[in-house]
C-alpha cells in the first residue's frame, strides 16, 4: 500500500470519527452525516485507484445496482419500520464480510496474502474469525428482522438443551477454525460459515420481541467487529478503526438498553424473557378489580383545563401510527395555554431513540422531548400525565415489588402527576407480563381504544 | 456551535496524534521484522486505541439521536467495501472476483441506504420555532 493511500485512509478514519461526534447535538448532526459520506467517498476512490483494481465496468455496475436498491428502500421506508430496516442492513454487512473473506481465501494474491494453499497462519486465523462473526451477524440479523417485521413470531422460542447446543456449536466452530488453519481446505471454510449461520439463528430465536432494542444494538456491534476482522486480513487500518468505532457504538447502545431494563446483557442473551412463562407466573393475581374507565370527552375537558401536561409515548403509539394525531393534540393543548412536553424512556420503542425519531417525524420540536432523567422529577408538579402505548416503563412495582420481573428497572414516575390517562387497547399486561398497579389508582383514568383513534377523538373534543 | 467545532478540531487533532503514534509504532515493528504476519500487533494497537476513541465519542452522542447513530454506524461499517473492491478488481474472471462483486453490491446497498435513511431522520429534527 502506498503512502498516499495510507494517508487517504487515515483521512477517512478521522472523518468517520467526526461523523459520530457530530451526533452529539441535533444542530451538528447533519454535518456529521455529511462527514461520513465524504469519508466513505474517499475510502472508495482510494481503493479504486489501487493498481490491482481494473474491472471498473463490473464494479461500477454492482455498485450502482446496490446503491439504487439502498437509496430506494431508505427513501420509502416508514419511520415506524426503522428497526427492521436497520436489522436488514446489518445482515448485509455480515454477508458482505463473509464474501470478502471467501474472496481473500480463494485468491490470496489480490490481497498480498501469499498464494493459494500457502496463506500465512495469522491471516488464516483472522480470515476465519472475520468469516464467523460475519456469518453470525448475517443470520442473527435476518431472524431479528423477521421478528420485528412479524414474519417470525416475536415470542421467545425456547427448548431444552438450547444453551448446551449453542455451546457445542461454538466449540465446534473453534475446532473447525483450527482444522481450517492447518489444512487450508475450502470445505472447512464453508463448514465454518454453515456452523456460524446456524449459531446466529439459535442465538436470536429465544429472544422476545421487546428485547429487540438490545439485539439490534448487539448486531450493530457485531457488524463492526466483522469489519474489523476483515481489516486484519487486509492489513487495513481504516477497516480496523471503523470496525472498532461501530463495535463500541453498538456495545454501548446495548449496555444503555440493558440498564434501561435493569437486566444484564447475559440475561437478555439467555432469552426467554416475557414469554408465556413470565405471563403465567406473575400475571394471574388481583385481576378482578375494575379500573376506572374514562372517555375522550373527559380527557379533552380535563387536559384543556391543565397547565402542565407530560406525554409518555411507547411502542403502542408506533404500532398505531398515532404520532401525527398526538402532535396535533399537543398543539391544540398548547394553544389552550398548557405546557406540553414528552418523556422518553430509554427502552421505549423497538430500537434506541426510536420514539424521538417518530416524534420528530410528526414535527414535534426536539427541545420538547426529554429523557427520563431530565424530566422524571417534574411529574409531581404536573397536572396530567398522558401515557400512550407504554406500560411497563411506568409500573411502580419496579420500585416496590422485589418479586416483580421488572424490579429495579428505572421507571417514569407518572403516578406523581395529578391525573394519569392511560391509552391502551385492552387490559392485557405489558411485555414483561406484570400487572400495572397504576391502572387501579384513584387518579388514573383508562382510555381504551386504538391510540390514533383516541387521539383523534380527543382532538374533536378539544375543538368543540 | 463554535465550541463544538473547536471540540471537533481538538478531537481530530488527537486522532491524528494517535494515528501518528500508531504509525511510528508500525514503522518500528516493520523495521524489526517486516512482512504481513507482524501487522497483527500493530493492528491490535490500532484496534484498542480506536475502541477508546469510539467509547468517548459514542457516549457524547445525545440519546435523542441514538437511531441516527445506528444509521450512520450501519453505513460506515460497510467500509468493508474496500476489501470487496480489491477482490473484484482483477480483470480475469475467477470465483474470487465474483465473490468480490457480490460484496460490492451488498455493501453499496448499505452505504447508500444507511446514509440516506440517516439524512432523512436528521432532517426531521427541528427546534421549537
Amino acid at each position: 500500500m502506498s503512502n498516499l493511500s495510507t494517508v487517504a485512509y487515515l483521512v477517512s478514519s478521522v472523518l468517520f470519527i467526526m461523523s459520530l461526534r457530530g451526533l452529539s447535538h441535533p444542530t451538528t448532526a447533519r454535518k456529521g452525516n455529511f462527514y461520513g459520506i465524504i469519508g466513505m467517498t474517499i475510502a472508495i476512490l482510494t481503493t479504486v485507484a489501487n493498481p490491482g483494481v481494473l474491472s471498473y465496468k463490473e464494479i461500477g455496475t454492482a455498485f450502482v445496482i446496490g446503491g439504487l436498491i439502498g437509496s430506494v428502500i431508505a427513501t420509502r421506508i416508514q419511520m415506524t419500520a426503522l428497526p427492521q430496516l436497520v436489522a436488514a442492513f446489518h445482515s448485509l454487512v455480515g454477508l458482505a464480510a463473509v464474501f470478502v473473506a471467501a474472496a481473500a481465501f480463494y485468491n490470496p494474491t489480490a490481497f498480498n496474502l501469499g498464494t493459494e494453499g500457502n496463506i500465512p497462519l495469522g491471516s488464516l486465523i483472522e480470515m476465519a474469525i472475520g468469516t464467523a462473526i460475519g456469518a453470525v451477524t448475517f443470520t442473527g440479523s435476518i431472524i431479528a428482522f423477521g421478528k420485528l417485521q412479524g414474519f417470525v413470531s416475536g415470542n421467545p422460542l425456547v427448548f431444552k438443551g438450547q444453551h448446551f447446543l449453542n455451546l457445542l456449536l461454538g466449540l465446534s466452530i473453534i475446532g473447525l477454525i483450527a482444522k481450517f488453519c492447518i489444512d487450508q481446505n475450502p470445505e472447512f471454510f464453508w463448514l465454518i460459515v454453515a456452523a456460524s449461520f446456524l449459531i446466529g439463528v439459535l442465538l436470536i430465536v429465544p429472544i422476545g420481541g421487546a428485547d429487540m432494542p438490545v439485539i439490534v444494538s448487539m448486531l450493530n456491534s457485531y457488524s463492526g467487529w466483522a469489519a474489523a476482522g476483515i481489516g486484519f486480513t487486509l492489513s487495513n487500518n481504516l477497516l480496523i478503526i471503523t470496525g472498532a468505532l461501530v463495535g463500541s457504538s453498538g456495545a454501548i447502545l446495548s449496555y444503555i438498553m440493558c440498564k434501561g431494563m435493569n437486566r444484564s446483557f447475559f440475561n437478555v442473551l439467555l432469552g426467554g424473557f416475557g414469554g408465556e412463562q413470565a405471563a403465567s407466573s406473575s400475571g394471574g393475581e388481583k385481576d378482578d378489580r375494575q379500573p376506572k374507565q374514562g372517555n375522550s370527552a373527559d380527557a379533552a375537558f380535563m387536559m384543556k383545563n391543565s397547565k402542565t401536561i407530560i406525554i409518555v409515548p411507547g411502542y403502542g403509539m408506533a404500532v398505531a401510527q398515532a404520532q401525527h394525531a398526538l402532535r396535533e393534540m399537543g398543539d391544540l393543548l398548547k394553544a389552550a395555554g398548557a405546557e406540553v412536553r414528552y418523556a422518553i424512556h430509554p427502552v421505549a420503542g423497538r430500537m434506541p431513540g426510536h420514539m424521538n425519531v417518530l416524534l420528530a417525524e410528526a414535527n414535534v420540536p426536539y427541545d420538547e422531548v426529554l429523557e427520563l432523567d431530565e424530566i422524571n422529577r417534574d411529574f409531581s408538579d404536573t397536572d396530567v400525565a398522558f401515557v400512550i402505548g407504554a406500560n411497563d416503563v411506568t409500573n411502580p412495582a419496579a420500585k416496590t415489588d422485589k418479586t416483580s420481573a421488572i424490579y429495579g428497572m428505572p421507571i417514569l414516575d407518572v403516578e406523581n402527576a395529578g391525573q394519569v390517562f392511560f391509552v391502551k387497547r385492552g387490559m392485557a399486561s405489558g411485555y414483561a407480563g406484570v400487572q400495572n398497579e397504576l391502572f387501579f389508582r384513584d387518579n388514573t383514568l383508562m382510555l381504551f381504544g386504538d391510540a390514533k383513534k383516541v387521539c383523534e377523538d380527543i382532538i374533536k373534543g378539544l375543538e368543540d | 456551535m463554535s465550541e463544538i467545532s473547536n471540540q471537533l478540531e481538538n478531537l481530530s487533532f488527537k486522532a491524528q496524534q494517535l494515528a501518528d503514534q500508531a504509525n511510528d509504532l508500525a514503522s518500528t515493528v516493520v523495521e524489526t521484522s517486516g512482512g504481513h504476519s507482524d501487522f497483527l500487533i500493530f493492528g491490535i494497537t490500532v484496534l484498542v486505541l480506536a475502541c477508546f476513541v469510539g467509547y468517548y465519542v459514542v457516549w457524547s452522542v445525545t440519546p435523542a439521536l441514538h437511531s441516527p447513530l445506528m444509521g450512520v454506524t450501519n453505513a460506515i461499517s460497510s467500509v468493508i467495501i474496500v476489501g470487496a473492491l480489491l477482490a473484484a478488481g482483477p480483470i480475469d474472471s475467477t470465483i474470487s472476483k465474483y465473490f468480490g462483486l457480490v460484496a460490492v453490491g451488498l455493501a453499496a446497498v448499505n452505504i447508500f441506504g444507511g446514509f440516506v435513511v440517516t439524512n432523512r431522520m436528521l432532517s426531521m429534527f427541528k427546534k421549537k420555532s
